[in-house]
Formats: C-alpha cells, structure tokens, sequence
C-alpha cells in the first residue's frame, strides 16, 4: 500500500496564492482592451494556463506529492494537446 | 487460520435486510452483481432487438417491420448495447467483483462513490429507455445521435441524449475509483510489475472513462442545446459545423471502443494462462501494449470519418495511426499464442471461449484494417461490412471474453459449479450462430449493401436468410448458456475454493469470498 506524508502548508502560502490568481483574473480582463492579433488567444491561455500551475501545485499539493501523480496529470495535458493539434489537422488547411 | 467459517458476502447481514441489503450495499462484490443482473437484463432485450432486425431482413421488403419500426429498432439496439451493456461491461461487473481481490484489498477506494455509480447508471438507463414510452416517435438517429439530423428529428431523442449523459458520470466515477484503488490500496509487495494483468488492463481503461468521457458528455450537452436554443455549435444554417460534432463524438467514442476491449483482453490474460498451466508468456509486453493501446487508442477516432470530408492531411494521419494501433493488440495475440505453445491445455468451458476469443477476435481486427486503408474505406464505408467487423470486435471480443471470464470466476462468484456439459453445448451452438450470422455480413458489405436498411436488392436475398439463420441459433445457444449460469447459480453443486489450480489470490479465498475478502491483508512475496 501507498502511503505519502501530508504537508501542512502554511496560510501564508495559500493567501499568496489567492492573490496572485485575483491579480491574473484581473489582468485578464484588463487584457482584453489591448489588440494583440491573433496573438490574443495565445496571451489569455497563458494567463489562465499560469493560474492552473499555481492551483495544480499549491492548492492541489502536486508539488508536495510524489512525483509520480504529477506525472500523471502532464501526461493528461499531452494527450489532450495532440487531440488539438490532430483535430485542428482537419481544419487547418 | 480457518477462512471457512466467515460469512460470505452473499450470506452476510448487514444494516438492510431484502432487496434494500444489495441497493444499499458499498460492498463491492455486491455492486458487482448489481450490475451483472441489470446488464444482462438490458443484453437480452437489445439481443433480443437484434433477433428483430435481422427476422426483418431475411426477405426483401417488409418482412415485420415498416422502415420507421426499423430506424427505432436499430437505434434502441445500439444504445442499449454500446451505452449500458459493452461500455460499463466487463469493468463494472468483472472488475468491480474482481479488481480489489486481486490486488489483495478489502474494497475499492471510495465504496460509497461505487454505489453512486451504480445508482447513476440505473438513473440513466432508466432516462435513456423512457424515450421509447413517451409520447411521439422512438429515437430514429442510431447510437451515434450525428448531427444535424440528431437536432432536426422530432423524434423523443433528448431524454436518450440526457440519458447517455447521466450514464457518463457512472462510467468516470467508476474510472476514477479504480485509478485510485490501484493506487493506494495494492497489497505489500505487490510493485506495479506484479500486477496481474486483468487490473492492469482495468487501469488503461480507467484513464480512457476518466479522459475521454466528459467529452461526449459535453458533445451531447452541446447537441441538447442545439436542439432548444439553437446556438449553432453544429448546425451549418448558424455558422455552424455537423464534421465538428463527428469529431467530437468519435473522440470518445473511439477510446470507447478500448474501454470494451481493454478488460476482455485482461480476461484472456488470467484464463489462457490458468488453462495452459503455464505463466503468461511475455508479461512485460502485455503490460506495455495494453498502455499503448490505451495511449494510441485515443488519437485514431477520425477513421470512422473517412468519407466525412476531412482535408487531406487529416486523412493520411488518421490512416497511419490506425494501423500504428494494430500492433500492441498483435502484440498480444502472440503472447497468448506463445502462452498456449507446449502448455498442458486444460480444455473446459472458460478455454472454449477463450481459443474461440482468439479466432474472432483476429477476423475482427483483420478486417479493421481493411477498414482503416483509406482506398478499401471509400468502397466499405456505411456498408454490412463495418457491422460484421465491429460485431467481430465488440461482440467476439468482449462478448467472448465475457463469457470465458463469467465462466472461469463462476464458481469463486456464487460458490457453486455450473453444468459443464450444458455450457460446453451452449458455447458451441452461440459459436456456430455468431459465425453463420456475421460472417455472411462481410460479403454483403463489399457486394455493397449499405447497413441501416431495412430493404434491399434481390441480389443479397439468399445471403441474408444464412445470416438471418445465424442470428436464430445465437439466441437458441446463448439461451442455453444464460439458464444454464442463473439454474446453476441456484442449484449448483458446491464449488471448491480453486477448482482450476489458478494461482492469483482470489483462488486464495473460500468461494464465495468473506465479506471483506481477506481477514488479514496478504503480502506478496
């Protein structure tokens, strides 16, 4: 049987943590007065892609895990990412 | 220490007494039977439809039913049996049973989200099936639900729509429980590369509910909406694309086929060994192919689209990877094949539908990749032949696989022997039937009758009455088989605790199991 050590993170941590994602929500909506092209969508899921970073590893503890199920969730973005890239195969021409 | 005098799950009483001790039962066990009597009451009804359709086309013209009857029959039968028989099949009945006993736990990880998910799957089965006594016409779309007929029919195919929605939920929760429960709670000892391979089949499977299922959930959520607000996801008179909805749906629904596969090959893997007294041959690379098959699996859906009107590219990548998938499952075949090479072959009943497993299973995979060329696509596409091959896959392989492993576990399941003779008869009779019912479909699909007909030309005539035979002996030998299992499941002669020598640790534990299977927890050496 797997067993793994819970970390106590402090509240400090997690307050910090809050505020960065209100800050970034924040920024992306204020983003989206600015004209970037077609580069707009590119700049907005980085945003919201930075603020599940933030929740994945510290609110969800993928930092303090074994590595194994971090693994397991960049495993999860990968095989979605080529479901995307191979859909849009079919409309990129 | 004596294990024979614990209650045995099926004796056990708990909180409830009648009916309310099993459908309020976290037992695992329990669920497992749960789900073994409503999936094989939804199998012989959808079996049953099928009989129908092809008592239909045994003649030109109407035979019993007009095209409308046809069009209902045919879709009823394809959700019933894709979304409540195949999908939650083997793993909800096989694998609930199963699962934590051969990792040596005393239950799944979260028991109680085990009953949700039974809970939701009758929910869901039971939404699903009330669009056939509402008023209006029966869903007429196919299992498929294509845009943009699916939201253009006036046909009652939103509770069927809602229905395979709810149905979802038990597939991912069921998914995520056993992710877990492999994770957490193997026995000491037991590595990863100690597993037996049925869990680890269940574990490629597990990623694909978990993955691939909330994206036919949202498909059918987006096809609802299309239907009562008209948004224009998929309807091109709004800006919208019906090829998307294609993609969409087959995204999962091509994963789907290898959350059915996945388990049956898992089956095979504990019986071949068991019957040839020899261990697995090659575990390593039944290990990983099964994790490719489950990785690859997700990226091959477009080849259901071929003639669809994908670019090219598309096209060409689509094409290759279906042939990429074909090796792990190739893999397989031969391990199994090295497995039995110079075994003492022990030939009962399990080993019967395991050999004939194989045999259909190859035709069954052969033939997709006449399918997956995209020169031999363009003439098969929508014709028998893709129903013969996708009978030859779903049906051959899970249904066999089923059966062998329904045979194999029966007397650890209920404690008690089935009629060898009587299943050894019915196997053969089902065998026979399934061949003479499928196989003549092979031969109308490149003579170029198109599937979901209810009529066709003189020419397929005499073609259709073998196929249409076949399909009456199937009933007649799984008639024999199904009261053979519930008549011995009552009155059976007692079962040992491990009556075919198998040596993974359910054959460790009396028949039936005590209700937490282990009184301690066994430790691998």
């Amino acid at each position: 049987m797997e067993n793994s050590e819970h970390k106590i993170v402090s509240f400090k941590t997690y307050g910090l943590v809050l505020l960065a994602l209100i800050v970034l929500t924040l920024f992306s909506v204020y983003i989206t007065q600015l004209d970037f092209g077609n580069l707009g969508i590119v700049v907005a899921l980085s945003i919201a892609g930075l603020k599940s970073v933030l929740v994945f590893s510290i609110f969800m503890h993928l930092l303090y895990d074994k590595k194994m199920y971090a693994l397991m969730v960049v495993g999860v973005l990968v095989v979605m990412t080529i479901v995307l890239i191979i859909t849009f195969l079919d409309y990129g021409y | 220490m004596d294990k024979s005098n614990l209650p045995n799950y099926l004796e056990h009483k708990g909180k409830y007494k009648g009916i309310f001790a099993w459908i309020f039962s976290t037992d695992h066990k329990r669920i497992g039977l749960l789900y073994l009597y409503a999936i094989m009451a939804f199998f012989v009804v959808a079996a049953i439809l099928g009989l129908l359709m092809k008592f239909e086309l045994i003649a030109p013209g109407k035979t019993i039913m007009e095209a409308k009857a046809y069009n209902a029959v045919f879709t009823l039968h394809g959700i019933t049996m894709i979304f409540l028989v195949v999908v939650p099949g083997i793993p909800a009945i096989l694998g609930n049973f199963f699962l934590p006993i051969l990792i040596g736990a005393k239950d799944v990880f979260y028991p109680k989200l085990n009953l949700l998910s039974w809970w939701l799957y009758m929910l869901g089965a039971v939404i699903a099936l009330s669009s056939q006594f509402m008023n209006g016409a029966s869903p007429d779309t196919g299992w498929t639900f294509y845009a943009p007929y699916s939201f253009q029919t006036q046909s009652n195919v939103l509770p069927a729509l809602i229905g395979a929605f709810i149905l979802g939920f038990s597939s991912i929760l069921t998914g995520l429980n056993f992710i877990v429960t492999m994770h957490r709670l193997r026995a000491p000892g037991m590595k990863w590369m100690k597993m037996p391979l049925f869990p680890w089949t269940l574990y490629g499977t597990s990623w694909i509910q978990l993955l691939a299922t909330p994206v036919v959930g949202i498909t059918l959520l987006m096809v609802v909406a299309e239907k009562v607000l008209s948004i224009g996801f998929f309807d091109p008179a709004l800006g919208g694309d019906p090829i998307l909805y294609q993609h969409l749906f087959w995204i999962y629904s091509h994963p789907a086929v290898y959350i059915m596969i996945l388990p049956a090959m898992g089956v095979i893997s504990e019986v071949i060994p068991a019957f040839a007294k020899k261990k697995i041959f090659g575990y390593n690379a039944i290990v990983l192919s099964t994790m490719l098959i489950a990785f690859v699996g997700y990226f091959v859906w477009g080849h259901h689209m071929f003639t669809a009107g994908m670019s090219e590219t598309s096209l060409f990548a689509f094409s290759f990877l279906t042939f990429i998938v074909a090796i792990p499952s190739a893999i397989k075949i031969f391990n199994w094949l090295a497995t039995l090479y110079k075994g003492s072959i022990m030939l009962r009943t399990p080993m019967y539908w395991a050999v004939s497993f194989l045999f259909v299973f190859m035709i069954g995979g052969l033939t997709g990749m006449v399918l997956g060329a995209l020169s031999t696509n363009v003439h098969l596409h929508d014709t028998a032949f893709v129903v013969a091959h996708f009978h030859f896959i779903v049906f051959g392989g899970l249904g066999f696989a089923f059966f062998a492993g329904i045979h194999y576990w029966f007397p650890k399941i209920f404690g008690k022997m089935y009629d060898e003779a009587w299943a050894n008869t019915g196997w053969i009779i089902f065998f026979m039937g399934f061949l003479t019912l499928y196989f003549p479909m092979f031969l109308l699909g490149i003579q170029g009758m198109p599937r979901r007909y209810y009529d066709y030309v003189p020419e397929f005539h005499f073609t259709n009455i073998i196929s249409s035979f076949g399909a009456f002996i199937m009933i007649a030998g799984l008639t024999v088989i199904l009261i053979n299992l519930f008549k011995s499941a009552k009155r059976g002669e007692k079962a040992e605790m491990n009556p075919w020598g198998g040596k993974s640790l359910e054959w460790t534990i009396p028949s039936p199991p005590p209700l937490e299977n282990f009184e301690d927890i066994p430790e691998i050496k």
